[in-house]
């Protein structure tokens, strides 16, 4: 029995042959433990992950029979305004979800390196995350209330004198979706600024230092020193947080249920409305099929960036 | 060099603003979860006369005390075995480096990218044909598999840095197989153990789109899924759903301030990894 042998050179003579008995007994074990964990996940992820791209070329109400229809649902979703619209929204929630936490994650996390540096930043830090552990339910409730006519944003415009711009936010078909957008930069800031502190406290002081001593701005050295070298905690924050906004349902779902008349639609929810309530499988199927493939498609490039600057 | 006294203004200025931004949603509910149930309030407004007796009939109209067995039920049911069978997965991939290691790897990580709502479709007609749905295990057992990519990743991040001097030295002592992971690497690993495990106890007590689809009761839900419906019935009477969402946060962020380090630690070490 031949290996197929990755490994590096310089391992112990027993694990190179595959021929003595107890390596042999090792590799059995080893394929023994991976089984339980790869059993539940083929059955429950992998075998579901086949069967919706299956479901996605038939016709099918969940109990009657299934009509192949080829790629009928495919296209379907991409002429079917509602259907593909839940796509741009799902876009738009990104640079809510995604840009701003990110960009804002950075600003405050140099702004904590540079004026916070002890306690007060640690509690800053602390407070940001906070949204991050409740459950997404939650965050649509408690902003589906904020939002609302006499809610605690109206409520503060009206104190500042903009009276005249109150509205119920979530149920305006121009600010909806931006309204959805800013429960994520709540959800999602706290994430990103930690974990871009996190960074900051790698890079090495002395670049800091001698920056100050030149006298550099907080803005000189966020441009010079702390955005270049963060490249590898920002693709991470940015590959989370976008994720996040293509995949989106609890808000959502909580917050407006793709109202009003379909302006916070994302995929996530139609996938559900359509396979749940309207019965419509098939077609619910591929448009699951599409968001799986854009996650991938948005995923790959970010995940390249980082890599082609740590190699540098 | 010292920072100048306008900018220290200004950066602190900006930090206290985005704490009160985090900090006012959860004012606001609970300010407005002590007004008479049934009226509507304003956002931020003390009532003249607290109504403390709205969490208890938010206690009881919830069901708590189910919700609270139901949700304790599912947690213990999933993070258990997930973090049994995801270690010793890892520790196959990441240590013993089977035949096919990087393939499993592979096959794990790409679970990574998929979202929930893209796969619960079948996951539904499946629990369907073979009998467990709307029972006890019909969270759990997609949940452990939807944890697979994640928990094993993580486990193998760890035993693929542990030394093969450590298995080398306890094989000369005379360690058997079993021994080996049981008694010399589960120990060593407790660090990323625990911690994956209250990452996926939160995880799981916040799952919402399994609960809404899999299980038609809402006592016998997670907390998050509980919490959906609570909301569709008492959506008009927004001082009972503020006492009932409080309730049911309360449990979370107690956890948060007991192991806020571990879970922050958790929380980044994960993104970074996966």
């Amino acid at each position: 029995m031949m290996t197929v042998d990755n490994r590096p050179v310089a391992l112990p003579a027993s694990r190179r042959t595959h021929l003595n008995p107890r390596a042999r007994r090792e590799a059995f074990f080893g394929w023994l433990f991976v089984l339980p964990a790869l059993l539940i996940y083929a059955v429950f992820v992998l075998l579901p992950f086949l069967l919706t791209i299956l479901y996605s070329f038939y016709k099918w109400n969940g109990t009657g029979p299934m009509t192949w229809v080829g790629l009928k649902n495919y296209v379907t979703v991409l002429q079917v305004p509602n259907l593909i619209g839940t796509v741009s929204n799902a876009f738009w929630l990104v640079v809510w979800f995604s840009f701003i936490p990110v960009g804002l994650g950075l600003v405050v996390s140099s702004v904590i390196h540079r004026v916070a540096t002890g306690r007060f930043g640690e509690i800053a830090r602390t407070v940001l995350f906070l949204p991050q552990v409740i459950a997404l339910v939650a965050a649509g409730i408690i902003w589906g209330w904020l939002f609302s006519l006499s809610g605690l944003v109206n409520q503060i415009l009206k104190s500042i004198g903009l009276g005249a711009i109150t509205r119920a936010w979530l149920g305006d078909f121009d600010w909806a979706l931006s309204a959805v957008g800013i429960i994520g930069i709540w959800v999602l800031l706290g994430f990103c600024t930690v974990l871009l502190s996190t960074g900051i406290s790698k890079i090495d002081p002395a670049l800091y230092e001698s920056a100050r001593i030149d006298g550099a701005s907080w803005f000189t050295e966020f441009v010079t020193i702390t955005v270049p070298l963060l490249r590898h905690e920002v693709s991470v924050c940015l590959t989370v947080t976008v994720i996040a906004a293509l995949a989106a349902f609890d808000i959502v779902y909580v917050a407006t249920a793709g109202g009003p008349g379909g302006s916070t639609a994302v995929p996530g929810l139609q996938v559900y409305i359509l396979a749940f309530t309207q019965r419509a499988v098939g077609l619910a199927s591929a448009l699951a099929v599409i968001l799986m493939v854009l996650v991938i498609v948005v995923i790959i490039p970010i995940q390249r960036l980082s890599r082609e600057e740590s190699a540098q | 060099m010292k920072i100048e006294r306008g900018e220290l203004f200004a950066g602190r200025a900006l930090l206290v603003a985005l704490m009160a931004f985090t900090i006012l949603p959860f004012i606001s509910i609970f300010m407005t979860a002590l007004h008479p149930s049934g009226t509507v309030p304003r956002g931020l407004e003390w009532p003249p006369d607290p109504q403390w007796g709205n969490f208890v009939a938010a206690f009881k109209v919830s069901q708590m005390p189910a919700l609270v067995m139901s949700s304790t039920f599912i947690v213990l049911s999933v993070v258990p075995v997930a973090l049994v069978i995801s270690t010793m997965a890892g520790y196959a991939i990441g240590l013993l480096r089977i035949r096919g290691a990087n393939m499993l790897l592979f096959l794990f990580v790409f679970g990574l990218t998929l979202p929930f709502t893209g796969i619960i479709i079948p996951i539904y007609y499946l629990e369907r044909a073979i009998g467990i749905y709307n029972t006890p295990l019909a969270i759990p057992l997609p949940l452990i598999a939807l944890y697979m990519p994640f928990a094993v990743f993580w486990m193998r991040a760890h035993f693929v840095n542990m030394p093969s001097e450590i298995s080398e030295a306890a094989r000369v002592d005379g360690a058997t197989t079993g021994d080996l992971f049981w008694r010399i690497h589960v120990p060593l690993a407790q660090a990323p153990i625990t911690s994956l495990g209250i990452l996926m106890s939160i995880w799981t007590w916040n799952q919402f789109l399994l609960a809404l689809v899999l299980v038609e009761d809402p006592t016998k839900r997670t907390m998050a899924g509980a919490l959906g419906a609570f909301q569709g019935h008492y959506a008009t009477d927004v001082p009972l759903l503020c006492a009932g969402t409080i309730l049911i946060l309360v449990p979370t962020l107690i956890v948060f301030v007991l192991f806020q380090r571990q879970i922050i630690m958790a929380l980044l070490q994960g993104a970074v990894k996966g």
